[in-house]
């Protein structure tokens, strides 16, 4: 192993550190007895071959690194599709029905589950401490500032962003996005531009919607075991949210919304070949993006924290 | 006759007698990976011709009509369409010559979303957008009864057949008049009569919208039946080059083998 490292010239030992490295290298001490016997000349070419190898070894530095430039570099492409003129008016309203209106039903859901849920589990730590009619506030804050945007940002990288992923990942399989482009017409600015722009804004709609739903179904958690007035509890839950809450909350849920677009329709636009990619495309958007929105969230809260 | 006279008359009948080139590729060459999939590749397409590439999959087909279309790029060599070179385009440029260049893709690639009206209608939107309803309309109609699918205007691509489907896709191809007809296997995967068809319907497509055409394919019947002259590619470089009667004399084995004859 070691011999087969002073074979490889100087510069390509940078490349050592590389995660799977070391299994190629592992490959190769049979051949180490072989390599001592070459020629001059066989072995420079032996030495390239290597080189090659270690070039081409799919580290997990490496392929951070590409995947992070190469969606980098799809942003920005986006966001000047997003500006160039013509902009695509009707596939953005379509989208924007697609991604809002067809998503209403299980966000709502999820809202007014997680406001129920929530309620029913703090109350009685709050009832130990005696302050049980905080919970409308406590609720209304916890929903508000976190859980309604990252929940539904969640839930929607798991529809929205599948969905992109699948559909552009399958439009890309059967040529379809080629044969967008042979109709000049710029796949970038018709599929990608849209659909970013339509997650963008819908997003933030729908952490509204969630929250709100949320706040109902803290109100039916609360009534659970006991009876409260829907005006009391809602007078009681905005009095301790203002306006600096709020916007916290929409600006995390406008960069949600840019993520998951922007994730999803990468992973489908950069498919590869075969209906397996489409699968493959699906999962990773759903992944990926699901990784970046809790990323998003951490730097958003530190940020917000310090400015406001 | 001076001798220049002489020269400048001979070079004058030469241009008339010798056919328009739509199509010029030069040194072409196209790498992926370690793999090179075009060598060199040096070809012509004539105006009002059918020329039609052979050549076992993998050979470069697909590949080569992707690069006169930019959707590849290739690592060297030129491209010239209609007198303008490829490489040296601007983007709006490009989408204005591609305007020119009918495509047909191997799955047909029709938009799942759209209903077959839709499909139709898109390319035509998007490449004059002064066109009024009516004309739009009259239009759609019009490429419908050509490729004999007038019934099918408002069905979704999924409820189509396989042939249907190419058919529909020749008919968004052909509803925005190309110049240029660009072909990818228009027969794999039909039945021997629905490729006899579409063999069929590319002839009228040349006949009636004067197109020059690039048919790739490894069908022989349908080569037969569209071919006026073959260009057969082996391993990413053309191995021969003349009509269908001309490759069929010859004595090479693998072009014999091609044609069934070993």
């Amino acid at each position: 192993m070691e011999y087969i490292a002073r074979q490889i010239p100087f510069p390509t030992l940078y490349s050592l550190p590389f995660i799977g490295i070391a299994f190629e290298i592992e490959e190769y001490p049979p051949e180490t007895e072989n390599i001592v016997m070459l020629t001059k000349q066989e072995n420079a070419e032996k030495e390239s071959e290597l080189e090659e190898k270690v070039a081409d070894t799919p580290g997990a530095t490496r392929i951070f690194f590409s995947e992070a430039g190469a969606i980098a570099i799809f942003t920005g492409q986006t966001v000047r599709s997003i500006f160039s003129f013509p902009f695509e008016f009707r596939e953005f309203i379509k989208q924007c029905y697609m991604i809002g209106n067809r998503s209403f039903g299980l966000v709502g859901v999820t809202g007014a589950i997680m406001g129920i849920v929530l309620t029913i589990q703090s109350r009685p730590v709050l009832a130990d401490f005696g302050a049980e009619a905080m919970l409308p506030q406590m609720v209304a804050v916890s929903l508000v500032r976190e859980i309604g945007p990252v929940i539904t940002a969640l839930i929607c990288a798991g529809k929205v962003g599948s969905g992109m992923g699948a559909e552009l990942g399958s439009m890309k399989v059967t040529e379809q996005i080629e044969a967008m482009e042979v109709s000049a017409t710029m796949p970038m600015k018709y599929l990608v531009a849209t659909r970013v722009l339509a997650a963008t804004f819908m997003i933030p709609l729908l952490v509204i919607f969630a929250d709100t739903l949320g706040l109902l179904g803290s109100w039916l958690g609360v009534n659970i075991k006991g009876d409260v007035n829907i005006v009391l509890f809602f007078s009681h839950a905005f009095a301790s949210v203002d306006f600096m809450d709020l916007i916290p909350s929409l600006v995390k849920s406008f960069l949600f919304g840019a993520v998951i677009g922007i994730i999803g329709c990468y992973k489908g636009y950069t498919a590869g070949k075969g209906t397996e990619s489409v699968g493959i495309a699906a999962n990773s958007a759903v992944v990926l993006s699901s990784l970046l929105i809790i990323i998003t969230d951490l730097i958003a809260v530190q940020v917000t924290d310090i400015l406001l | 006759m001076s001798e220049t006279e002489l020269h400048t008359q001979q070079s004058s009948t030469q241009a008339l007698t010798e056919p328009e080139k739509i199509i010029e590729v030069k040194n072409l060459s196209i790498s992926f990976g370690a793999q090179h999939v075009l060598k060199n590749l040096n070809f012509h397409l004539n105006k009002g011709e059918n020329l039609v590439i052979l050549g076992k999959s993998g050979s470069g087909k697909s590949v080569t009509i992707k690069c006169i279309t930019d959707l590849l790029t290739p690592d060297s060599g030129t491209i010239e369409v209609l007198g303008e070179k490829i490489e040296d385009l601007e983007r709006e440029e490009l989408s204005e010559l591609r305007k020119k260049i009918g495509f047909l893709f191997q799955s047909g690639a029709l938009y799942d979303s759209m209903t077959v009206k839709d499909n139709l209608e898109f390319p035509l939107l998007r490449m004059n957008k002064k066109l009024k309803r009516d004309e739009i309309n009259e239009k759609v109609k019009k490429v419908l009864d050509s490729v004999g699918l007038a019934h099918a205007l408002n069905k979704m691509p999924a409820e189509l057949s396989g042939g249907m489907r190419k058919r529909i896709a020749l008919a968004r191809t052909i509803i925005v008049d190309p110049v240029i007809m660009l072909y990818d296997e228009p027969t794999t995967g039909l039945d021997p009569v629905t490729s006899r068809e579409i063999s069929v319907l590319i002839n009228e497509v040349q006949k009636n919208y004067e197109t020059s055409s690039i048919i790739i394919t490894h069908d022989m019947d349908c080569a037969r039946e569209i071919a006026d002259r073959v260009l057969m590619l082996k391993d990413g470089e053309v191995l021969a080059e003349g009509t269908l009667e001309e490759l069929e004399k010859n004595e090479d084995q693998w072009i014999k083998s091609f044609f069934g004859k070993n």
